[in-house]
């Protein structure tokens, strides 16, 4: 059993400003007091949202949007997949960035959401373009490595396991960790603290 | 050849190389709580899945709790959703929970190692950033979201990418005033938010030796703040003695035999690093925060940096900054005003940690208009304090002496900051909003530090209090 193949993620952008976004901005802490994922898309950025009226989350003219377009170290902070789950769930299919923080990039690449990271330079460019052309369709093909805005075509970036994991259809990693069968209770019975020194 | 410790530990804990060119890593202990957990048992049920080894995971619940009243039901019908949750899924699965009231609950990276069960040479995974405190033995300890958990659960395995490695040497002996949290709060400032991406942390140099394993803990569990997702010292005596007798370390002949393995684990002399970086810890002060990332600190007589002094990259972020916290370029920060002082959170809610705070407040009173409280990290830590009267010590000074939890760290529970408050933390994020009010600020800093600010009712010099 496996998760479906990723090879092409097509639409529209929304561009979110700024460096260092944490997960606590993502989803605040509060909205964390639940025993499912369902309806988290409604918090996402609740805070922020509420102190700044132009949040990109805010506008109607990014609405179905589904590729978001961020700075550097997006996703820092809290290991909480209440974030990308609330992206998902708003509707959120890919990720352009900067940079991302580890364990958010683990997360979004074990909910099928890939993260690519562009230059700094092309960050800034497809954050403004899309602003101003909101209804531009973008795609981030991952078997070319690129990102097509308008007439260019951008260089993409994404560690070879992750890229491997979205092409082969294997992030949802469950079924190919269970696929090593008894070789499982064989690595444990070589480590001491397992069997009791 | 020479090898370090995560080459030796990823190599004893390879199950086999992934078709991704990952390396599908067994997890020799896992942790959960009742925030990054429901979802994942939800998952394993749908998939009609066990948990494969139910006596490597272990369960309590901090993150939600209550901190003055801990009786059930509680009046947050969220949070006693998510309690029954865990207790529920611990019984069908067959996991060990360590429940309020059995005098083993608390913040769960306090548990782990003050119960044995976090150890050297061990994988170590949790739904939660700061599972690197567990670092501080010598263990690859790493937070994970919850499809991960599931992963655990399901396999006891993790589909993973080796990091690379970086050494952070620190020589000299600690400034009086200077603890283990201004270490990672100065390492932090100087390698970046974002420095550790793609690395793990070994820490190493005279001063981290000299540390105890609560200072360790304080150091490793904020490796996560630069980024950085594992952050380990390599074990010695001082962490075998810290073991020696807890309850889930091994016992009595097994533990020598143990301890000889343990000694094999840490990393060989002349073993190669990716990277290696220096600091001298004689010229480290007391830390604060004076921004919205755990990287924008300062030296406690430091000004707030100008903005020509920050790299231009930085430069949005350093005024969006300023403006949540309304301070100014240049501005100093002892004799800011504080509403909130918090000594808790996983970062430093230890007995050490609690020992230093009560020694500064003893005899003094909190200032008045600011509200004080102490949340110790477990329910041992608590009663070792209250054996030795430090909760009387704060309760005479005007602290509240609270149960123990993850409480204003977070602000999931009730414990938060009102409006614009600012507070000053023990904790280890200074977000915006992190502490359960959308525009409430965090000055992040020692408990030592909260300590001397909640007594003058501003932020101090806490080495001129301890003069």
């Amino acid at each position: 059993m496996t998760s479906a193949i990723i090879r092409e993620i097509t639409g529209r952008g929304i561009p979110l400003p700024g460096d260092d976004i944490d997960t606590d901005r993502i989803i605040p802490g509060r909205f964390l007091r639940c025993v499912t994922f369902e309806g988290l898309e409604a918090h996402v950025f609740a805070d922020d949202r509420q102190q700044n009226p132009d949040h990109p989350f805010n506008q109607e003219k990014y609405l179905g949007a589904s590729l978001l377009i961020v700075g550097r170290n997006f996703g820092c902070g809290s290991s909480r997949e209440h974030a990308p789950q609330a992206l998902m769930r708003w509707g959120i299919r890919g990720i352009i960035g900067e940079s991302f923080a580890e364990i958010f990039f683990a997360n979004c690449t074990a909910i099928g959401v890939p993260c690519v990271t562009v230059s700094a330079e092309d960050a800034r460019w497809l954050r403004e373009v899309v602003a101003a052309h909101p209804e531009m369709e973008l795609r981030l093909n991952l078997e070319a490595m690129t990102v097509h805005a308008g007439d260019r075509q951008l260089a993409a970036h994404m560690p070879e396991g992750a890229r491997r994991q979205f092409l082969e259809g294997t992030w949802n990693s469950t079924f190919v960790l269970l696929e090593a069968g008894e070789a499982i209770e064989r690595t444990a019975a070589q480590l001491p603290y397992v069997t009791g020194f | 050849m020479a090898e370090t410790l995560l080459d030796k530990v990823w190599r004893l804990h390879t199950v086999r190389e992934l078709p991704s060119g990952q390396t599908q890593l067994f997890i020799g202990l896992h942790l959960i709580h009742e925030v990054t957990s429901p979802q994942a048992f939800l998952m394993l049920r749908e998939l009609g899945l066990k948990v494969r080894f139910p006596n490597r995971t272990f369960a309590t619940i901090d993150h939600i709790v209550p901190t003055d009243s801990q009786a059930r039901p509680f009046a947050d019908w969220l949070a006693e959703q998510m309690t029954v949750a865990l207790v529920k899924n611990c019984q069908d699965f067959g996991i060990t929970l360590f429940d309020l009231g059995s005098g083993r609950q608390g913040i769960v990276h306090v548990i782990g190692p003050e119960l044995g069960l976090t150890q050297p040479g061990m994988t170590i995974a949790c739904g939660d950033s700061h599972t690197s405190t567990h670092g501080a033995f010598g263990a690859l300890a790493f937070g994970i979201g919850t499809s991960q958990v599931r992963d655990v659960l399901a396999t006891q395995c993790l589909a993973m990418s080796k990091p690379k490695l970086r050494r952070i040497v620190v020589e000299g002996t600690l400034p009086r005033g200077v603890y283990a949290k201004d270490v990672i709060l100065a390492i932090i400032r100087r390698l970046g938010v974002k420095g550790g991406v793609g690395y793990a942390y070994e820490y190493a140099g005279s001063t981290i030796v000299a540390m105890t394993m609560e200072e360790r803990m304080t150091l490793c569990n904020m490796t996560i703040e630069g980024g950085a997702r594992i952050g380990y010292v390599n074990p010695d005596r001082t962490t075998f003695e810290y073991l020696r007798g807890r309850p889930f370390a091994p016992q009595g002949e097994a533990f020598e035999r143990a301890v000889q393995w343990w000694q094999q684990i840490a990393s060989d002399p002349g073993a190669t690093y990716d990277d290696e970086v220096h600091f001298d810890a004689a010229t480290l002060q007391p830390m604060v925060t004076w921004g919205i990332t755990p990287g924008q600190s300062v030296g406690v007589t430091e000004p707030i940096p100008e903005p020509e002094e920050v790299p231009e990259a930085e430069r949005a972020a350093y005024w969006e900054a300023l403006d949540f916290m309304s301070f100014r370029p240049g501005q100093r920060l002892i004799g800011t005003p504080i509403d909130v002082a918090f000594i808790g959170s996983c970062t430093n809610s230890r007995l050490s940690d609690l020992r230093v705070a009560a020694e500064i407040v003893r005899g003094r009173k909190v200032a008045r208009g600011v509200r004080a409280l102490v949340v110790p990290g477990s329910e041992a830590v608590a009663r070792a304090a209250e054996a030795e009267g430090l909760h009387e010590i704060f309760q005479d000074a005007g602290f509240e002496w609270r149960k123990p939890g993850c409480s204003m760290c977070l602000g999931m529970n009730p414990d938060r900051l009102r409006g614009r408050e600012i507070c000053a933390s023990s904790s280890n994020r200074n977000f915006k909003g992190r502490q359960g009010s959308p525009t409430g600020r965090t000055l992040l800093m020692s408990p030592a530090m909260v300590a001397a600010a909640a007594i003058a009712g501003h932020v101090v010099d806490v080495r001129e209090v301890l003069r």
